[in-house]
C-alpha cells in the first residue's frame, strides 16, 4: 500500500473510532493516546478498524511502534 | 498508624510525614516510570517536602480549611504533592479524570464548589478555559507545566512552590474532617459527590493489610488512575500509609509495557483491573514470555466481576490466580474479597472483610427492598439474588452526597446502606456479581450514569431523545450504547452517528461517551414519559421482556 492509500485508511479508521478528531489538516506528529485522547478501548477498535478494512494486522509486540499518526500510517503502508 | 501528636488525626500524616520523620525516611515511597521507561524516585523524604510545599502555596493563596481542591493531570508527581499537600492543609481534594471531556469537568468543578484546581496547560486550555467564566467560585489555577509562562488567568505551580515558606506542622484535623471527595453516577439526576473523612484511612490501612497483603518491603503497583476512587485509595494513601514503594506509571495500558514494568521493577503485588487484564490476555501469552515475573507475589483486580477464565490464566501466565474483590466510591475501601488465605473462588468477589457486615436485601418487583415491621427482609438461602448491602459504620464510610442530603438518606434502609449492586451468596458465604440493580454502566471499572449522557446527546441539534445503555462487552464489562429519536427533518445516516458520537466525546471525553448508536423511531417510555433502559436492553440482547405492563405503545 502507498503512502497516500495508508492514510486514507488511517483516517477512515480514525474517524470511524474516534469522529471527534478532524482528520482534515491532522498534525502527523500527533499522538494517538496523549493529543488525539484516544483510550485503550478506542486503541483496540482502531486496530480492529484496520484489520477488518485495511487488511493490516497489527500485532500486540508493535504496538509501541504506531503511537503516532505518522508512525501508524507508515506502519500500514509498510505491511498492507 | 499513629495520630496526630497531640490528636486529631490526618492522612497525610500518617501517609507521609510520620515516615519522613522516622526510620525509613529514605525509603523509596513513589518511582515514576515515564514514557521512554525513563524513572524518577521520591523517597518519604522528598515527598514529604513537596507535600509541604503544596500546603504551604495553599496558605499562600489564601486557602481555607474545608476548601476544594480539584485535579485534572495525569500521574506526575505533582498530583501526589497536591493530594496530600492538600490534606496537610486541611483543605479537601477532589481528583477529576483527564480523560474526562469539558462537560463532565465544568459540572464537577460546579457541584464541588471548586476553590482550586491543579492541572496541566494543555488540559486547561481545552477542558477549562472555555467554561472558566461559569466558574466563579475557581479562583486559582495552578499549571504543573507553566515553565515560568502561566495562561491569562493561572498560576505557575513550580514557580509558587519553589517560593513557598516551610508550612511547619500538619494542620490538626479531627477523624470526622472531610478529607476527600470523589464523584460518581447515579441512574438519574446530576452526578453525586460522595464525602470522605479523615478516618478513612484507617480502613485504607487496615484493607491494604488484609485485602492486598501489603508488607514493608513490598514493591506495590496500583493500576487505576487516581482520578478514580481505587486510584487515590489505594493508588497513593494505603501503600503510603504502609511506608512501602509505589510505582507509578505515567503512560497509559499497553500490554507489553505492561509485563516490562512488572518484571522489570520486581513488582511484588499488583492491584488491577479486570478490563486491564482481559487486554492482557487478548494480547497473548507470548506477550509474557521472556519476562521476568518471579518477585510478583500477590495480584489483585476490581472495577467489575472477574470472569473465571481471567483467574486461570492468571495462575498460568502471571504465575498467580487473580484475587478479586469489591467495594465502591461510597464505601471508600474494600469490603469483600478474595482474602489471601482463603482459597479463591473463580468468579466470586470472595467474603466480608473482618469487622464488614453485608447482607442481601430481598426485593420487591419494582426493585423496592422489601420490609417487613420496619426490618428489612433478607435473603438467606444459598444462592438467591438479593440487593447488596453493609452495614454501615466502618471508617472510609461516605459521610454525605455533597449538598444533596435527601438522596444520601435514600441510600440507607433499616440499618442498611443499600449498594445497587445484586448479588447472590453461595453456601460458603461467598458473594457473586449478578447485575446493578439500576441502570448504571459499569465501564471499564467506572460507573457511568445514563442520564448524563442522554442530557448531553440531546444538547445535538438533530437528537430529540436519547436512551443510553451498558451493553455486555468482553473486554471492557460493558460499553455504553445510545439510542436516540431524531428530529423531524433529520435522517438517519453514518455520518449523522459519526456526527453525534463525536460531539458527545467532545463534550463528554472518550471514557463516558457512547462507543455505539443506533437510530430508533421511539424508544420505548413508561406511561409517564421515562424511557425504559431495562427494555432497550432486552431487546438489544434478545431477552425476556419482562413485566411491560407500563410500557406507552407508540403508533
Amino acid at each position: 500500500m502507498n503512502e497516500h492509500e495508508a492514510r486514507a485508511a488511517v483516517y477512515a479508521a480514525t474517524s470511524q473510532v474516534a469522529p471527534d478528531v478532524e482528520t482534515q489538516g491532522l498534525d502527523d506528529r500527533s499522538r494517538l493516546r496523549q493529543d488525539l485522547e484516544l483510550d485503550s478501548l478506542d486503541f483496540l477498535a482502531l486496530v480492529e478498524h484496520l484489520a477488518r478494512h485495511a487488511g493490516v494486522d497489527v500485532p500486540e509486540g508493535d504496538y509501541g511502534r504506531v503511537g503516532t499518526v505518522a508512525s501508524l500510517i507508515a506502519y500500514v503502508a509498510e505491511h498492507a | 498508624m499513629s495520630g496526630l501528636p497531640g490528636g486529631g488525626l490526618n492522612i497525610a500524616y500518617e501517609a507521609v510525614e510520620r515516615h519522613a520523620a522516622g526510620a525509613r525516611a529514605g525509603h523509596e515511597a513513589l518511582r515514576f516510570v515515564g514514557t521512554d521507561g525513563d524513572v524518577r524516585s521520591l523517597t518519604y523524604s522528598d515527598l514529604a517536602e513537596v507535600v509541604d510545599r503544596f500546603a504551604s502555596v495553599l496558605r499562600g493563596l489564601g486557602v481555607g480549611a474545608g476548601e476544594r481542591v480539584f485535579s485534572l493531570v495525569g500521574r506526575r508527581p505533582e498530583l501526589y504533592a497536591s493530594v496530600l499537600g492538600t490534606l496537610k492543609h486541611a483543605g479537601v481534594f477532589c481528583p477529576l479524570f483527564s480523560a474526562f471531556g469539558p462537560e463532565p469537568v465544568r459540572m464537577r468543578l460546579e457541584l464541588g464548589d471548586a476553590r482550586v484546581l491543579v492541572t496541566t496547560r494543555a488540559l486547561y486550555r481545552k477542558k477549562v478555559a472555555p467554561v472558566r467564566e461559569a466558574l466563579p467560585g475557581l479562583r486559582h489555577v495552578l499549571l504543573v507545566d507553566a515553565d515560568g509562562h502561566a495562561d491569562p488567568g493561572t498560576l505557575d505551580l513550580q514557580d509558587l512552590m519553589h517560593r513557598a515558606p516551610p508550612y511547619g506542622s500538619t494542620a490538626r484535623t479531627q477523624a470526622e474532617d472531610m478529607a476527600l471527595l470523589h464523584f460518581t453516577s447515579g441512574t438519574t439526576g446530576r452526578p453525586k459527590g460522595a464525602v470522605h473523612v479523615h478516618e478513612a484511612v484507617v480502613a485504607h490501612h487496615a484493607t491494604g493489610r488484609f485485602a492486598l497483603d501489603l508488607h514493608p518491603e513490598d514493591v506495590y503497583w496500583c493500576t487505576a488512575d487516581p482520578g478514580w476512587v481505587t486510584g487515590m485509595s489505594y493508588g497513593i494513601i494505603a501503600p503510603l500509609v504502609h511506608c512501602i514503594t509505589t510505582v507509578v506509571d505515567e503512560e497509559e495500558m499497553d500490554p507489553l509495557r505492561w509485563y516490562r514494568i512488572l518484571a522489570e521493577h520486581r513488582v511484588t503485588v499488583w492491584y488491577t483491573s479486570p478490563t486491564a487484564l482481559r487486554m492482557l490476555m487478548k494480547a497473548g501469552d507470548e506477550a509474557a514470555r521472556g519476562q521476568d515475573l518471579s518477585a510478583l507475589r500477590f495480584v489483585a483486580s476490581v472495577g467489575e466481576p472477574l470472569n473465571p477464565e481471567v483467574v486461570v490464566w492468571g495462575r498460568k501466565v502471571l504465575g498467580h490466580p487473580v484475587h478479586d474483590n469489591w467495594w465502591q466510591t461510597e464505601t471508600g475501601g474494600i469490603m469483600i474479597a478474595n482474602l489471601p488465605a482463603l482459597p479463591i473462588r473463580p468468579g466470586s468477589m470472595g467474603r466480608p472483610l473482618p469487622g464488614v457486615e453485608a447482607g442481601l436485601i430481598a426485593r420487591d418487583e419494582q426493585g423496592e427492598p422489601v420490609l417487613r415491621g420496619g426490618r428489612a427482609t433478607l435473603v438467606t438461602d444459598p444462592d438467591t439474588v438479593g440487593e447488596l448491602a453493609l452495614r454501615p459504620g466502618w471508617p472510609s464510610m461516605f459521610r454525605g452526597y455533597l449538598g444533596e442530603e435527601e438522596r444520601y438518606r435514600r441510600c440507607f434502609v433499616a440499618g442498611w446502606y443499600l449498594t445497587g449492586d445484586l448479588a447472590r451468596r453461595d453456601a460458603d458465604g461467598y458473594y457473586w456479581f449478578v447485575g446493578r440493580g439500576d441502570d448504571v454502566i459499569k465501564s471499564s471499572g467506572h460507573l457511568i450514569g445514563p442520564f448524563e449522557v442522554e442530557s448531553l446527546l440531546m444538547e445535538h441539534g438533530a437528537v430529540a431523545q436519547a436512551g443510553v445503555i451498558g451493553l455486555p462487552d468482553a473486554v471492557a464489562g460493558e460499553v455504553v450504547k445510545a439510542f436516540v429519536e431524531l428530529h423531524p427533518g433529520h435522517d438517519p445516516s453514518d455520518d449523522l452517528r459519526r456526527d453525534i458520537i463525536g460531539f458527545a466525546r467532545r463534550r463528554l471525553g472518550p471514557a463516558v461517551a457512547p462507543r455505539l448508536l443506533d437510530f430508533t423511531p421511539s424508544l420505548p417510555r413508561t406511561r409517564s414519559g421515562k424511557i425504559l433502559r431495562r427494555l432497550l436492553r432486552a431487546r438489544e440482547l434478545g431477552l425476556p421482556e419482562g413485566d411491560v405492563s407500563t410500557v406507552e405503545v407508540q403508533g
